[in-house]
């Protein structure tokens, strides 16, 4: 099945999905690597200047541009999930996050989480970063952009029509990863 | 001299190799669109389009630009070996403002990232001699994501070529879709583990679609592209038939107690460009 989501979406939405389907996301996305993972989860939740949970999250270092205009984004595929497995459990809890967004998988914790938390992991071409960045409108945000630098910092994009994503673990605890390898 | 006019050319090979994928790669792709169904070919098609879309807005096909690698084959009459690593490096420096291409060199202490592309032995030149006077120099910007795949087994050598051959396919399907898939593979074998690394890499330059020479050693390409492509990993280890688009070989002779196995893995986005410097200093980018 094919869903075209303008975000935030609730549970309802989430649990029409099952792995192999493809969506479509609008609205706000927010990239996050290995340090802002682990900066976010050091950090007060009610101290974030953004609300996570209104946004999917996307892993993603994206390459930037500073343009008159402000911040342009020039390549933004997603970078590779498997180095979140560490912080993600713990993450879409504290964050209330029920989208992601990377490439290459998560293991057995975020299986868990997705489930646990009614949240589904998909799945964007690796290193079809142009293509990415085509969906990209707008750049409204960018936090830890001194501490942590560009790939590592959070950048907030609102996007149109971003996909297309392949639900890749749903929130039955399902994962085509796993039933690839148990194949 | 005119030193800014080969840095400028230093830096178009760099804009070449991020922005336009060979000829040999783009066609293997295509070809993996026209067996693939379902995710797969969703997937090969994703690509297809970001690589058509990156060439014709001359942007990086892919966000990660990699960490900046050349191999220099220098000629031995070329008269300004001496100003080469330092034009290398500004290229390099100029290019991620100009592009751009991400700043990616990060100090594994401090963190600090130096913002530029150069930092303690960034960009990575290795260097070799040749006849003449021209300069050649391919660029082979590589990918994080990639790279972590990479592996060295230092096999015994009782295990045989079979045992080369199950230590490939084995990390390419535990890589799934880490590396992102299809990917070129380069097997270094021999050596001690140093050069096994080091030509795993090298094989990496071979074109997709070439055979080794040596029939013996192509007979195990194909063997290897056959078993790992079977595996079903697929695209972007979604599922699929195609999980590699070639595997290439390079060896050495090895020590008698050892069977090194250097495994270097590139993205589908396997990036090469090339150039030539003649000594008058004028330069083709190709």
């Amino acid at each position: 099945m094919e869903y075209h989501f303008k975000l935030p979406v609730g549970v309802e939405e989430i649990k029409k999905l099952h792995i192999g389907d493809i969506i479509y996301v609008s609205g706000k996305i927010f990239t996050a690597r290995d340090e802002a993972h682990h900066m976010m989860l050091e950090s007060d939740k009610n101290s974030l200047p953004f609300d996570p949970s209104e946004m999917a999250l996307f892993h993603c270092g994206p390459l930037m541009k500073k343009t008159n205009k402000g911040w342009q984004v020039v390549s933004a595929g997603p970078t590779t999930s498997s180095r979140m497995e560490i912080f993600e459990d713990k993450f879409i809890e504290k964050y209330g996050i029920n989208i992601i967004i990377g490439k290459g998988g998560m293991g057995e914790r975020t299986e868990k989480a997705l489930q646990r938390y009614n949240a589904v992991y998909t799945a964007y071409t690796g290193g079809a970063g142009a293509l990415a960045a085509e969906k990209v409108e707008d750049v409204p945000a960018v936090y830890w952009l001194e501490e942590l630098g560009m790939p590592e910092a959070i950048w907030v994009f609102k996007v149109a029509e971003f996909g297309p994503l392949v639900v890749a673990i749903d929130s039955y605890g399902k994962s085509i990863y796993r039933e690839l390898k148990n194949r | 001299m005119n030193y800014t006019n080969i840095e400028e050319g230093i830096v178009q090979l760099i804009k070449k190799a991020e922005t336009e994928l060979p000829k040999d790669v783009v066609n293997a792709l295509k070809h993996a669109y026209e067996i693939e169904e379902g995710i797969a070919k969703i997937q090969i098609e994703a690509i297809l389009k970001n690589i058509d879309l990156a060439k014709r807005t001359r942007r990086p096909m892919c966000q990660d630009t990699g960490i900046q690698t050349f191999f220099v084959k220098i000629g031995v009459d070329f008269p300004y070996i001496n100003n080469l690593k330092g034009l290398i490096t500004d290229a390099v420096k100029k290019a991620t403002k100009e592009i751009p291409i991400r700043p990616n060199t990060v100090d594994p202490f401090t963190g600090v990232n130096h913002k530029d592309n150069t930092g303690d032995h960034i960009p990575y030149i290795t260097w070799d001699f040749a006849e003449g006077s021209d300069v050649h120099i391919t660029a082979l910007p590589k990918g994080g994501g990639s790279e972590n795949m990479s592996r060295l087994g230092m096999l015994k050598p009782g295990v045989g070529i079979d045992g080369l051959k199950d230590f490939v396919v084995e990390e390419m399907i535990k890589a799934g879709g880490n590396p992102c898939p299809p990917t070129v593979v380069g097997v270094g074998v021999g050596g001690g583990a140093d050069l096994a690394m080091k030509l795993g890499k090298k094989a990496l330059l071979r074109p997709v679609g070439v055979r080794h020479k040596d029939k013996i050693i192509a007979a195990v390409e194909e063997e290897l592209i056959k078993r790992i492509n079977d595996s079903g990993v697929g695209p972007m280890g979604l599922g699929g038939k195609t999980t590699v688009l070639d595997v290439h070989i390079e060896k050495a002779h090895r020590h008698p107690a050892s069977l090194p196995v250097g495994i270097a893995v590139q993205c589908w986005a396997d990036r090469r460009a090339n150039m030539v410097i003649h000594s008058d200093g004028s330069w083709e980018v190709e």
